[in-house]
């Protein structure tokens, strides 16, 4: 447990002269699971998009497993086993359920050099994505055409995805937005049992509910500064939180 | 099988296979491109230079017809890299532009008077010619099918539709997108260079005119028609398209009206293509396998 799994050192993301990051640093430790809240606008989805490769960082150092990532494009940062969901759902709209997790779970099978000429409509292959639909609730769908699905399921088809990489670290970007009060409960239960299973997990979250719920740790952002870490109790009665949230003059019943 | 019609599905049977080309492309890949002439022209000229000025046989000259055209692809899959949608269907265009004023304007292509004198192919010490060509052409366009269909079971081709429905999601889930747009775009235009080659050697007499803009559209067009991303769809449009104009000229004037005003209607009444989603065909088929429509 001493070398955590993913670290993140001072951290900036500069867009023109606009700092969307300015020298965040926090670590994630294996098993964990740490939420990523803040305001909007706070940096959240930047830092996300520094993580898992889309953007390369203006300064600063990522490292994963401990090696050093920033700067990787995304398909090699989920080759590392880091999978990420959106917070705008992308499925592959014309392909079946089913077939958007093989694309994830081929992974090992695209080939290194040469691209592969080898099958994907093995047998092997499809049970292993019925078995991971099986895991999120989506197993009667998987034949249908992801575009036709509703909201709820494909952020559970987001999900089944990210774990066909089977990654060891799983990025939520705010899973739960959108969803109705009985989805958001069965998605809670999810994403416990993904950690039960073993894999840490990075999220964003806007229900503050569901943030000081699930996750074990918070890092609070706000205009690309880290404002506070800590355990959700902490954060929750944190007067400078309170204030980024509130705004000034914000009373102490924010909680 | 009167000459004329031999000729006519000769042409037909070409023109699937660089349309089967594109379709890797545009279908599978989702990379628009209307400049796939070019690459119809680079097979013909390569071909036609190899059998002339080199002296080689149509067979030896063929993998390095195959080699250039697919590197050729390769150089110019580049684009496809930084640009998306229109812009690049505009930079295949001005390809296609490029490809053909070399061929017109630089003498060791032959300039405005073209290739001629291109020797027939020989298989089995015949030369090949009337419906032993047609029969040759069907047999490649067989075998673009099977690599066609090969491709789209292969992890390479799921690779191609994801980076199609939404490369930001593909490369998140490991799919290089450099790597398998330039897949789709060797494997593609090595296509077209094949058709392009046996175009060379069935016409014997090949001028830059040929490969232009309007191929490109008129290739475009089939692999819409018929249906982008699926098998069949290429062939069919290729098939529809080029019986078309023959079935009416004794139309005359009123012949590329009709033509026009038949596409126009398929885009309304069908926009996924003869064989597309949802399709009259395809729903059709399923009501006679008595599955639900």
């Amino acid at each position: 447990m001493d070398e955590p799994l993913l670290s993140l050192r001072e951290i900036s993301m500069h867009f023109g002269g606009l700092k969307a990051l300015d020298r965040v640093s926090f670590d994630l430790h294996e098993g964990e699971i740490l939420g990523l809240i803040g305001p909007n606008g706070a940096g959240k989805t930047t830092c996300f998009n520094t993580v898992s490769g889309v953007y390369r960082p203006t300064s600063g150092e990522i490292r994963f497993r401990g090696k050093r990532t920033d700067g990787l494009p995304p398909h090699r940062m989920a080759a590392l086993g880091i999978g990420r969901t959106f917070q705008i759902v992308r499925p592959f709209p014309n392909l079946t359920v089913l077939e958007n997790v093989i694309v994830a779970s081929g992974l090992s099978c695209y080939g290194r050099l040469i691209p592969s000429c080898r099958s994907w409509k093995g047998r092997k292959t499809r049970e292993e994505a019925l078995e991971i639909l099986a895991r999120v609730g989506l197993e009667i769908q998987a034949g249908q055409k992801a575009g036709l699905l509703p909201l709820g399921n494909l952020r559970r088809l987001e999900l089944a995805r990210a774990l066909a990489l089977k990654p060891h670290l799983l990025l939520l970007d705010e899973s739960f937005s959108g969803l109705r009060h009985e989805e958001i409960a069965q998605q809670e239960e999810l994403v416990r049992k993904t950690r039960e299973s073993g894999i840490s997990i990075l999220l964003i979250e806007h229900n503050m509910r569901v943030a000081m719920g699930l996750c074990d740790r918070l890092v609070v952002l706000d205009h690309g500064r880290k404002l506070a870490e800590g355990k959700p109790e902490a954060i929750r009665n944190n007067p400078e939180v309170i204030r980024a949230y509130l705004g000034k003059g914000g009373s102490a019943n924010a909680s | 099988m009167s000459e004329y019609s031999i000729t006519i599905g000769t042409l037909i049977a070409i023109q699937a296979i660089v349309a089967c080309g594109l379709n890797v492309i545009v279908g599978y890949a989702g990379q628009i491109s209307l400049g796939h002439a070019a690459f119809f022209g680079i097979g013909a000229y390569a071909s036609a230079l190899l059998t002339t000025a080199g002296g080689l046989s149509f067979w030896t000259a063929l993998p390095v017809v195959l080699g250039i055209t697919g590197l050729v692809g390769l150089f110019l899959g580049l684009p496809s890299l930084r640009l998306r949608e229109d812009f690049l269907a505009i930079t295949t265009i001005g390809i296609n532009f490029i490809v053909v004023s070399v061929f017109q304007y630089v003498p060791f292509f032959g300039g405005a008077l073209g290739i001629g004198g291109i020797p027939r192919i020989v298989l089995f010490g015949e030369r090949i010619r009337g419906v032993s060509f047609l029969l040759l052409s069907a047999g490649f366009l067989a075998a673009t099918l099977a690599i066609c269909w090969l491709f789209t079971r292969s992890w390479s081709g799921l690779a191609c539709f994801a980076l199609r429905e939404d490369e930001t999601a593909a490369s998140s889930m490991g799919v290089s997108p450099v790597r398998f747009k330039l897949t789709a775009f060797i494997l593609g235009t090595a296509m077209a260079g094949l058709g392009g080659a046996l175009y060379a050697h069935f016409m014997r007499f090949i001028s830059a005119t040929d490969f232009g803009f309007p191929m490109s559209v008129m290739i475009l067009s089939m692999v819409v028609l018929g249906g982008m991303g699926t098998l069949w769809g290429p062939v069919l449009g290729a098939l529809v398209l080029g019986i078309l104009p023959e079935v009416f000229r004794p139309l005359t004037d009123y012949r590329m009206f009709l033509y026009a005003a038949l596409l126009l209607m398929m885009i309304r009444f069908q926009p996924g293509g003869l064989l597309g989603e949802n399709s009259l065909a395809r729903q059709t088929f399923s009501r006679l396998k008595g599955g639900k429509p």
